[in-house]
């Protein structure tokens, strides 16, 4: 979109309200996040007045805790144990259908209508998240039907990050806390004791119509500095950090670092780590058959590099041990995805770092790997030879 | 990504565990075009899906045939198939062996087991263009003299007088003359110019690391050592992740690899 700075309006928390509501007549599906069973998740909401006004969190390696805040700020969180892949690739999906016939079976695709929807809140790294899963699923010679097609219309409101979480580190992974493209709205959410108000910014024509319809005002160069230093203090505030320079080479030639076997100690392979992620897209899919044996699918799930079958051949597990699943999740991440789609395949979210059930931290593991790089070097190559 | 139901026109035995089927191909007038290396995803209904290479002539598209191990749930089952019967065949997918880059070369081909099948569409291949390819040694390993695979064409491949055929078993039989020990003991014996010659292999990973190893002391280097991968497989289109060898997605990178293209992983425990 030409000229942004003339598409920035402030925008009061009455008419938020409108905002969201505007979305809904227009016919989105609004997902956004909401207070349910102790956390913040992403769900069909009906408005503002499900949002987690007040709410925040806290989180630590193995931690996340939801707290009240003394005000009623409604984005004042981190992000959750959900992430937007869930409505994008859905975790559970059947690809198609087969039915019996005289002479063999017929093959049915499947040919659903896709809700458009309005995803609130999402967060910078979420929409780098976002485009890395483009890139993965729609960015080489196949592409995802399912996916594209819920991609294609979902709108995009982005909240810019206004208070870093003990296990952020979009800052190292240069994906936040304030995303300057890819969303259609970005909002900066303001509060103090006098005031309650959001700067947002259109990103695209579609955001621009939307905000047009809302009641607001334009933003002043003081509003926009505010926003911009909200963001700023975020940035200064990171909980954690990974150095990035030379990190696919350190990883590449740490295959054999001990650290790996001390990992796999505490790693419960529990799969936690690559089901929160927001950019893992790896799936499985399972052919089954109704019990008259006349009507067979084939369902797509969400699978993880954790799990033992995900390696299976006939003759044998390729990653029977723990070490070799948690190196390539790890290498995957921060390695192999630069040769694959041309990015890390990490955003910094720090989702996998709260929701490991043994605490394990990769930014931690990755300095361990740093600060003895060839560590593994005088074991001698464990090879099968 | 959606199966197309094909009948199965013939089905033919060739060990006690292996048989070879030929469908019909999905496409009736073009028939399906492969590279000699590539696979198919062969659907068994409502019991699931495996990556098949392609083992026919890619010279005759209308013969979709592949040779398959019967070891586990889908494959046995298809086993003990009909002519008539209906798969599901998606494909074909991924990278195959380097004709091109082989031409006025010599050419060694080293299988093992059930890997000759993948093979055995780039042997029709060099046999059909003979000509532009320098010297053409087959070695084949199998377990014992009952599971050598296609034997009547390697017997007729080794009749000819410009492609040199051998066969080597791990367990020797009473009734077997030939050779006995691991595929790479046959190295020695092989006619080929180490500067100029390209390797096709595919077999047990150790075998190919073996023979890899071979390779490189007889002065032939990564470059031209070609190897055929495995690995789960369940979308066949790089996005499913398993088939993952470090950066390499094996359905699209691969099956085939050239040996340098991998070095760092080849060999790498449960990489
Ligand atoms: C690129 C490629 C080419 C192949 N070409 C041939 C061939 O020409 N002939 C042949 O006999 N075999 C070939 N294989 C191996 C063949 O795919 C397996 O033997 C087969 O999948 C076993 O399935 P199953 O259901 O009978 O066995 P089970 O052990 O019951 O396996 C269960 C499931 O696991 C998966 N699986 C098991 N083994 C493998 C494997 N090796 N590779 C990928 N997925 C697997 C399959 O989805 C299978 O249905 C090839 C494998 C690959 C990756
Ligand atoms: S690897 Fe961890 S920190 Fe990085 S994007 Fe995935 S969940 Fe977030
Ligand atoms: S790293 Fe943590 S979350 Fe991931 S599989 Fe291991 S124990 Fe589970």
């Amino acid at each position: 979109m030409q000229d942004r700075a003339n598409h920035r309006f402030v925008v009061t928390r009455h008419d938020f309200s409108m905002l969201l509501a505007t979305l809904r007549e227009r016919g989105y599906l609004l997902l956004g996040p909401t207070l349910r069973d102790q956390a913040i998740v992403y769900d069909e909401i009906n408005g503002a007045e499900d949002l987690p006004a007040g709410w925040t969190d806290e989180q630590e390696a193995g931690q996340y805790k939801v707290k009240r805040r003394d005000d009623n700020a409604l984005f004042a969180y981190n992000v959750g144990p959900h992430s937007w892949k869930k409505f994008l690739q859905l975790p559970s999906l059947t690809l198609w259908k087969a039915q019996k016939t005289d002479n063999g079976f017929k093959v049915e695709e499947r040919d659903e209508a896709t809700p458009r929807m309005a995803f609130i809140g999402v967060r910078p790294c979420e929409l780098r998240a976002i485009a890395v899963q483009d890139q993965v699923l729609t960015g080489g010679d196949h592409i995802d039907p399912d996916y594209a097609r819920r991609r294609k219309h979902a709108f995009i409101v982005t909240v810019q990050c206004t208070q870093a979480g003990n296990t952020c580190f979009c800052v190292s992974m240069g994906t936040g806390p304030r995303a300057e493209e890819g969303f259609d709205l970005a909002v900066t959410e303001i509060i103090d004791t006098h005031r309650h108000e959001f700067v947002i910014e259109a990103g695209t024509d579609t955001g621009a119509e939307i905000l047009a319809r809302v009641p607001h005002r334009s933003a002043s160069e003081a509003d926009w500095q505010n926003a911009q230093s909200a963001t700023q203090r975020t940035a200064e505030q990171m909980g954690r950090q990974i150095e990035t320079s030379g990190i696919r080479e350190l990883l590449y030639r740490n295959a054999e670092h001990p650290r790996w076997d001390e990992v796999a100690d505490r790693c419960l392979a529990c799969t936690n780590c690559t089901m929160v992620c927001p950019t893992c897209f790896c799936t499985a899919v399972e052919d089954v058959t109704d019990l008259a044996g006349q009507t067979a699918e084939r369902i797509q799930r969400w699978d993880s590099c954790f799990n033992s079958r995900y390696s299976y051949i006939h003759g044998g597990i390729v990653r029977p041990s723990t070490r070799s699943r948690y190196r390539q999740w790890l290498t995957h991440k921060l390695a192999y995805w630069h040769d694959q789609f041309g990015s890390s395949g990490c955003v910094g979210c720090g989702r996998c770092i709260s929701w490991c059930p043994a605490g394990i931290d990769i930014t931690e593991e990755v300095a361990a790997i740093r600060a003895n790089d060839g560590g593994g070097m005088e074991q001698g190559r464990k090879t099968n030879e | 990504m959606v199966p197309h139901p094909v009948s199965i026109r013939e089905l033919q035995r060739e060990t006690h565990d292996t048989f070879t089927l030929t469908l019909e191909p999905p496409d009736r007038d073009q028939g399906l075009s492969f590279i000699p290396g590539q696979f198919t995803m062969l659907y068994l209904f409502g019991t699931g899906e495996v990556p098949i290479s392609i083992s026919g002539d890619p010279a005759y598209p209308m013969r979709l045939v592949h040779t398959i191990r019967a070891v586990g749930s889908v494959t046995r089952t298809m086993q003990h198939m009909q002519r008539g019967s209906m798969l599901g065949v998606r494909g074909p997918f991924g990278k195959g062996w380097p004709v091109e880059e082989a031409r006025g070369k010599d050419i060694v081909i080293i299988a093992g087991g059930i890997g000759l099948a993948p093979l055995r569409p780039v042997i029709y291949h060099l046999l059909r263009e003979r000509g532009d390819y320098e010297h053409i040694s087959i070695l084949y390993g199998a377990r014992c003299p009952a599971d050598i695979l296609y034997s009547r064409e390697l017997e007729s491949w080794g009749g000819r007088f410009d492609v040199d055929v051998s066969v080597t078993i791990d367990y020797a039989t009473t009734d077997w003359y030939g050779d006995v020990g691991v595929v790479t003991s046959l190295l020695d014996k092989v006619r080929c110019d180490p500067g100029k010659t390209v390797v096709m292999t595919c077999g047990p990973e150790i075998m190919m690391r073996f023979a890899a190893r071979e390779l490189n002391r007889i002065g032939i280097t990564d470059e031209h050592i070609y190897v055929s991968m495995e690995r789960n497989m369940q979308c066949a289109a790089g996005t499913c992740g398993h088939c993952q060898y470090g950066p390499s997605f094996v359905c699209k990178d691969g099956p085939v690899f050239r040996l340098d293209r991998i070095r760092p992983f080849f060999g790498t425990r449960e990489i």
